[in-house]
């Protein structure tokens, strides 16, 4: 059996980042730093589990509610498991403009998902995200921190290929 | 070519580090601030230039700075706003990761005019490359002595803090974005009192956008006056705008306000024209919140003469027949593209963006997104059309933010501009919902 301790706590270089985020407000406004640390969380994670978030919630000294009702509202957050990779699509107009929706179809047929599902071998989630200030360069995608713009057919085939290896 | 303000060693290998960014004379309006200017001198040249704010509202920057409520013993704070989640807009995002020192340079002039000890950047959190960039920029001009205690041996003292936000349009609103930065769902607060009076922590708080910012060096270093000689009228200096949509050269452009519109679109030293084989039907100039234009109204206003690239060229003629700047996010849309179909996917997004605190916003937005998901798949009616247009004059001016407006102006402007296409939605659902189906509007400039 793992230690369940062990899996939600932070890494030990991680929990140091933590607490120089944590240190960067004023004192009495540590609140400040939750969405850091949700996102330091899911960086580890892949994703931010009630667990997980209430190890947050006993680092910041605030309740596990006030991390719940942050978590759901801002939509970054996975709140349940994910694929190795998430794929976070950008659907809104500019996108389509240039020709967005077409390669989103083509995307979807290629790992034979829809919105918010995972590939059965688990490799990608998709997900539909709305515009990510990369319109000029539309269409795009993102994976955690990558952006992946200018695309078609062709690159998203690359894409996917180079991902599944 | 045109004047650069901002943009003008963008092209210099390795910008982006401190090194590189001094040898262009990057940080001498720090050290000509700090050195020898009072606070208020500062704020007194921001006045001057007459810089409006470059996040959409367009509020004359030394306007708002000046109103900054100044109590004993009260921290102050600056807030730089780069949560750039307007669709359409992507000029914060390359200028941030393109240029860091520049908002970094700004950043401190800016707090030091507003005695602000702790300042921040907000970035939307989907930027996290661009935050790392930013924190990294930070490291290295702490390390030379431009930031932290006793810059330059003056006595002042300034940290920076780059916050990443969670993924919500919302919380661009200046207000949501202080609950945000406090930790908190990105809810607007009902206004009074202003962030002014009592913004982030309870304290008095300026809230500028990331390009607001980055024109203080410049206005530091070559002073107010200089500035406000740049541009057109009361629209002063230069503006970066995102072009995105059917042109031949998609991208950043900073122009100085007053370039007329089509040589903004034909020229080559811009767009470059719609591209190949197809032409102009419409433009959203502003950003996806502000009304949409059909061609023939964004190259000349109703009265005939040019449209400019300029807060009041592009309002001429007010929602009748004009549109606004708003944050420069310039949408270009051929014949190919549907409006109707545009229409509903900003209302859509605008309705999954909702903080759903007031019910005009959050059911109205719903409401319209449902209609135009209806109509756009051809099962509406010819009482559709009107009935999004009440639902848009429902909304607008009724709610706690903005956000209700922006969501109702490109519906209600879609329909006064292209009503025809909405028609012909309802009246020939088969033909209209054909892949590739295209609508020839009568008013088109072939
Ligand atoms: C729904 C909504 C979204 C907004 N998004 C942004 C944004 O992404 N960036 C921004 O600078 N301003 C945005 N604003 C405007 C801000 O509320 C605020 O006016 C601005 O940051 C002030 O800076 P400025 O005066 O320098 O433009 C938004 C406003 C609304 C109502
Ligand atoms: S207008 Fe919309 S986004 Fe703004 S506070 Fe009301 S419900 Fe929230
Ligand atoms: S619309 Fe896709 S990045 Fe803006």
């Amino acid at each position: 059996m793992l230690n369940t301790r062990e899996m939600i706590a932070f890494t030990e270089d991680r929990l140091a980042r933590a607490q120089e985020i944590i240190a960067q407000y004023p004192e009495g406004r540590q609140k400040s730093a939750l969405l850091p640390l949700l996102h330091l969380a899911q960086e580890q994670h892949g994703w931010v589990s009630a667990k997980v978030m209430d190890y947050i919630a006993d680092m910041l000294g605030i309740q596990p509610v006030e991390v719940y009702e942050v978590a759901t509202f801002y939509t970054m957050f996975h709140l349940e498991p994910v694929g190795k990779h998430v794929i976070e699509y950008c659907r809104t107009g500019p996108c389509c403009v240039v020709g967005g929706e077409g390669v989103y179809d083509h995307l979807k047929e290629r790992l034979g998902v829809s919105a918010n599902q995972t590939t059965s071998d688990g490799m990608f989630t998709l997900k539909e995200v709305e515009c990510l200030a990369a319109c000029g360069w539309g269409p795009c995608f993102q994976i955690r921190e990558k952006f992946y713009m200018h695309l078609d057919n062709t690159k998203v085939d690359q894409i996917i290929d180079e991902l599944s290896k | 070519m045109g004047l650069k303000i901002l943009t003008e060693h963008i092209d210099k290998p390795g910008i982006e580090t401190f090194e590189v960014y001094r040898k262009h004379g990057g940080y001498t309006a720090v050290e000509k601030a700090l050195k020898k200017m009072a606070p208020d001198e500062v704020v007194e040249e921001v006045k001057k230039s007459g810089v409006r704010g470059r996040g959409g509202a367009g509020f004359p920057m030394g306007m708002k700075w000046s109103f900054l409520a100044k109590p004993e013993g009260v921290p102050r704070y600056l807030v730089c706003n780069g949560d750039e989640s307007e669709p359409g807009t992507f000029k914060d995002h390359f200028l941030m990761k393109t240029i860091p020192h520049l908002l970094i340079e700004g950043m401190i002039v800016s707090s030091y005019a507003l005695g602000a000890h702790k300042s921040f950047i907000y970035v939307r959190g989907e930027l996290m490359y661009v935050i790392r960039i930013l924190e990294k920029a930070i490291a290295e001009a702490k390390a030379a002595g431009f930031l932290g205690k006793n810059i330059l041996g003056t006595g002042y003292d300034l940290e920076l803090v780059v916050q990443p936000g969670g993924g919500a349009y919302i919380c661009g609103e200046e207000t949501a974005l202080l609950e945000s930065l406090e930790g908190k769902r990105g809810n607007p607060r009902n206004k009074p009192p202003f962030p002014a009076v009592k913004g982030l922590y309870e304290s008095p708080t300026v809230v500028n956008n990331v390009e607001s910012i980055a024109n203080t060096p410049w206005i530091v270093n070559n002073g107010g006056d200089a500035y406000a000689a740049i541009g057109i009228g009361r629209s002063t200096g230069t503006k970066l705008i995102s072009a995105s949509g059917n042109v031949k050269n998609p991208g950043v452009y900073e122009i100085v306000l007053g370039v007329p519109v089509e040589e903004f679109i034909y020229s080559d030293e811009y767009l470059g024209g719609i591209r190949d084989g197809h032409y102009l039907k419409a433009v959203v100039a502003g950003g996806s919140s502000v009304p949409i234009l059909p061609a023939h109204l964004i190259l000349k206003t109703a009265n005939g003469e040019n449209r400019l690239m300029s807060y009041e060229s592009l309002s001429d003629g007010g929602f009748a027949t004009g549109t606004m700047l708003g944050s420069g996010g310039f949408i270009v849309m051929d014949e190919t593209v549907s409006v109707v179909r545009n229409t509903w996917n900003f209302s859509r997004f605008y309705h999954h963006e909702s903080c759903g605190q007031c019910s005009p916003c959050r059911e109205g937005t719903g409401w319209m997104e449902k209609v135009l998901e209806r109509i756009v798949h051809g099962h509406g009616n010819e009482r559709d059309i009107d009935l999004l247009v009440d639902v848009a004059k429902r909304i607008e001016g009724n709610t706690i933010c903005p956000l209700g407006d922006a969501a109702a102006w490109p519906v209600g402007s879609a329909i006064r501009h292209f009503r025809d296409e909405f028609e012909w939605y309802v009246r020939h659902p088969e033909e209209a919902t054909k892949k590739g189906a295209v609508y020839m509007p009568q008013n088109v400039l072939v």
